[in-house]
């Protein structure tokens, strides 16, 4: 009824392989990008940036970084925050120490640099796997942190330890510190996100996503088909640290602007990143953005209705957060356990075959 | 479905835009997470006393206050959203209790025009109010507090502390790594040897720190802990038999929650405080009575007298001194933002201001101004008695080494000023 494949036909590989191959969800898209781009900037507030959209941006960043790792390449990383970090710290000092270059160039450099050093990490992969990689990562995890707040060279010696974000332009706007205007942080993010998601999901629909794959689902098959299993793997760890490297420096010097970093890229960040993946869908680009929002925007929806709507006092509404957002992931890995992503792609099947659905 | 979701909708708006009307006040308070032991009593206090003014006096020249309550979790980014979705709202002050969230909202406060009163917590070199010109920290700061340390220590070794060892533990973060710089200059100055030894978040584990105590026998322990790092740190203290009369806490390591889990073992542990303890003020009959027996209590109502209710209800008489003496600058009972800020920077607290309000000797008397938006740096020393269960004051309220600590803020705020493009100036 609304998913109609009839009159959809394709006539050339090229079409056939397009990202969205049914029209409707191409020109749906069209319509988020065209919103997101043409609408929001000028509707925006402080509030919804800080709040909703920022967050929601950076880690879907984020998300889609660890997926590439997990989802598409079975490597099991608890390292995200450590490596979120890394990207955060390298951005801090190629802003103190090139303040005339755009801060466009230093979060992609960031990205690059956090791709090398989650390389180094991820030479681990070539003899362990499934748990035992997970410990060596999140033994990354806990170095990262500890280096950060051990050499007063990433600090640049300042006397709290924390980072922050002094002001940075791209083409005379300011976009890092406290006079940023909403839309133009907003902006920069979007468009952040929007080129990383694209490209991920052209690498994993070309060869380099197939070989992940082919490792994911059986390494020594995979071997024996003529995967090359070192460079498959480093591969997808640098491919990943290099979003995960963006994710960091975005959100350290555009959302939160002041980084202290064991409170903000604990452990506690390489769970989030790693239940957004798992909650959205393993394996999938529009599992990440699904999983970023159910995170990161459910709490705020629940607070602002526990406690602006109904009035509740607000330690009650935080445990209660808690509570719901618990058990709603408990009730998704139960019906779904591939994640919200295989729930939209089911709807999708059933809506196609509407009203006939045998 | 579709109904309650417009209802949530309409919710999420309704918060986002904003209101005007009141004396608004955010408490951003935290109740849940690994340090609500200590945001639950100070948030009490906070609101207690708002509510009292607005039971007893109608609020403030005869506006009411409108108190929202925000749940941080001492987390930054929760911080920032609570920041962000209360602004809009006409909020006069904002008092985050947490020196990372602080961190985050002062350029955002100064961009914004909003100000910060981080009492005896943040960032230190704010004290420089021609720097940062919209965030306050009286009566006193973190550097004031390691100098008050120091100065009863030398006291009680006759003003020498040459040749003795001073041990510092504390919470490997911004807050933590404050005191730093000043414990060295005051090396310097006095002789003594400094040793240092940071406790990650939370704080649960501190054996090796404790090992280290005992094996390098320092003569003294200075401690600078929040939440469950205060209560880990004493007993592990106990369990060595450090002798507690050597070891002080900074004023955030100097409550009740802290000292009662190690029983017996914690009497004579020794904690730095800015104003005094105990009910025994003319104000809590009041409390009692407008408060508490109209059943309008903060929380659960159990805190009153505590240290962190106390401090809580000092930072709102403080906050209220402001809106007055800004009522009183500008002619009108309904203030906004910036006029709030010149209230804050013209406070002086006297003696007969505080009897009056029914808090006599509560807090040491000081005068803000646009170039020292940190008071005189006046503070005292408590000792828990463990049988009588309660923290008591042993000395007098004494200034802190203005010699050592006014170039170390001079030097902080100028590198902070040319970071930012900031023009100082008053």
């Amino acid at each position: 009824m609304f998913y109609r494949e009839a009159g959809d036909f394709k006539t050339s590989y090229v079409a056939d392989s397009q990202t969205f191959p049914i029209k409707f969800d191409r020109f749906r898209y069209y319509a988020v990008l065209l919103v997101a781009f043409a609408i929001v900037p000028f509707v925006i507030n402080d509030y919804w940036v800080n709040a909703v959209f920022l967050p929601f941006l950076i880690y879907s960043i984020a998300a889609i970084g660890l997926n590439i790792l997990v989802g598409y390449c079975g490597q099991v990383s608890l390292g995200t925050g450590g490596f979120m970090a890394v990207g955060a710290y390298a951005c801090y000092k190629l802003m103190t120490g090139f303040p005339e270059v755009s801060i466009f160039f230093h979060v992609i450099i960031s990205g690059g640099i956090t791709a090398g050093v989650c390389v180094l990490f991820g030479l681990p992969s070539l003899r362990i796997k499934g748990f035992y990689l997970a410990v060596a990562t999140l033994a990354a995890q806990f170095f990262l942190v500890w280096l950060f707040n051990r050499v007063g060279w990433f600090y640049n010696y300042s006397a709290s330890g924390q980072i922050n974000a002094p002001e940075r332009t791209v083409l005379g706007v300011p976009i890092t510190g406290a006079e940023t205007a909403p839309w133009a942080a907003y902006l920069f993010c979007l468009v952040f996100t929007v080129v990383c998601a694209l490209v991920a999901r052209n690498l994993t629909r070309g060869m380099q996503g197939r070989q992940w794959m082919a490792i994911r689902d059986m390494d020594i098959a995979a071997e024996i088909i003529g995967v090359n299993p070192l460079k498959a793997k480093l591969s997808a760890f640098a491919v990943s640290g290099f979003f995960v490297g963006i994710a960091g420096a975005l959100f350290f010097a555009v959302y939160l602007g002041a980084v202290e970093v064991g409170e903000v890229f604990g452990i506690n960040k390489s769970f989030l990143v790693l239940f957004m993946v798992i909650i959205g869908g393993l394996g999938s680009i529009f599992g990440s953005f699904a999983g970023a929002a159910f995170l990161v925007l459910l709490p705020v929806l629940l607070k602002n209705v526990l406690v602006g709507g109904l009035g509740w006092p607000t330690d009650l509404a935080a445990h209660f957060e808690f509570i719901i957002v618990g058990g709603l992931i408990v009730i998704f890995l139960v019906a779904e356990p591939h994640g919200l992503a295989q729930l939209w792609r089911v709807a999708k099947e059933k809506l196609r075959l509407w009203p006939f659905p045998h | 479905m579709k109904q309650r979701l417009l209802t949530a909708i309409a919710a999420v708006a309704m918060v986002a835009s904003p209101a005007l009307a009141e004396l608004t006040i955010v408490d951003t308070s935290y109740r849940t997470g690994p340090y609500a032991a200590n945001g639950i009593p100070f948030s009490d206090g906070y609101q207690d006393y708002f509510t009292l003014l607005n039971e007893r006096d109608g609020g403030i020249g005869g506006e009411k206050i409108n108190l929202i309550e925000c749940e941080t979790g001492y987390n930054t980014e929760k911080g920032v959203e609570c920041y962000e979705a209360t602004k809009g709202e006409g909020a006069l002050v904002y008092q985050p209790l947490s020196t990372g969230i602080t961190y985050q909202l002062i350029p955002k406060a100064t961009a914004d025009g909003i100000p910060l009163h981080t009492m005896g917590y943040g960032r230190t070199s704010a004290k420089a109010g021609e720097v940062f010109k919209w965030v306050f920290n009286y009566p006193a700061n973190y550097w004031d507090g390691a100098s008050l340390a120091i100065t009863h220590l030398a006291e009680q070794n006759e003003g020498d502390l040459s040749g003795k060892k001073v041990a510092l533990v504390y919470h490997n973060s911004a807050y933590g790594k404050e005191p730093i710089r000043t414990l060295e200059k005051l090396a310097e100055k006095h002789g003594y040897e400094l040793m240092l030894l940071p406790v990650d978040h939370p704080g649960q584990e501190q054996k090796s720190q404790w090992l280290q105590v005992r094996q390098q026998r320092p003569d003294y322990v200075i401690m600078w802990g929040w939440g469950v790092m205060n209560q880990v740190a004493i007993q592990e203290a106990v369990n060595i038999r450090f002798p507690m009369e050597n070891f002080i806490g900074i004023w955030w390591s100097g409550s009740e929650n802290d000292v009662k889990s190690a029983g017996a073992g914690a009497d004579g542990y020794k904690a730095l405080t800015f104003h005094n303890l105990g009910s025994d003020y003319p104000v809590y009959d009041d409390i009692q009575q407008y408060v508490v027996d109209t059943g309008n209590a903060a929380g659960a109502g159990d805190q009153i007298g505590s240290v962190l209710y106390n401090r809580g209800m000092y930072a709102a008489m403080l906050a209220a001194e402001a809106i007055k003496t800004a009522q009183e600058m500008h002619g009108t009972a309904a203030i906004n933002a910036a006029q709030m800020r010149d209230g804050m920077e013209n406070l002086e607290m006297t003696e007969e201001k505080m009897a009056a309000l029914g808090l006599p000797n509560f807090g040491p008397e000081f005068k803000v101004s646009c170039e020292n938006h940190g008071g005189n740096g006046f503070g005292a020393v408590s000792q828990w008695n463990a049988e009588a269960g309660a923290f008591d004051l042993i000395t007098e309220y004494y200034q802190s080494d203005q010699e050592v600590i006014q170039p170390l803020v001079e030097e902080d705020s100028a590198a902070f000023a040319e970071e930012n493009g900031i023009e100082p100036g008053c």
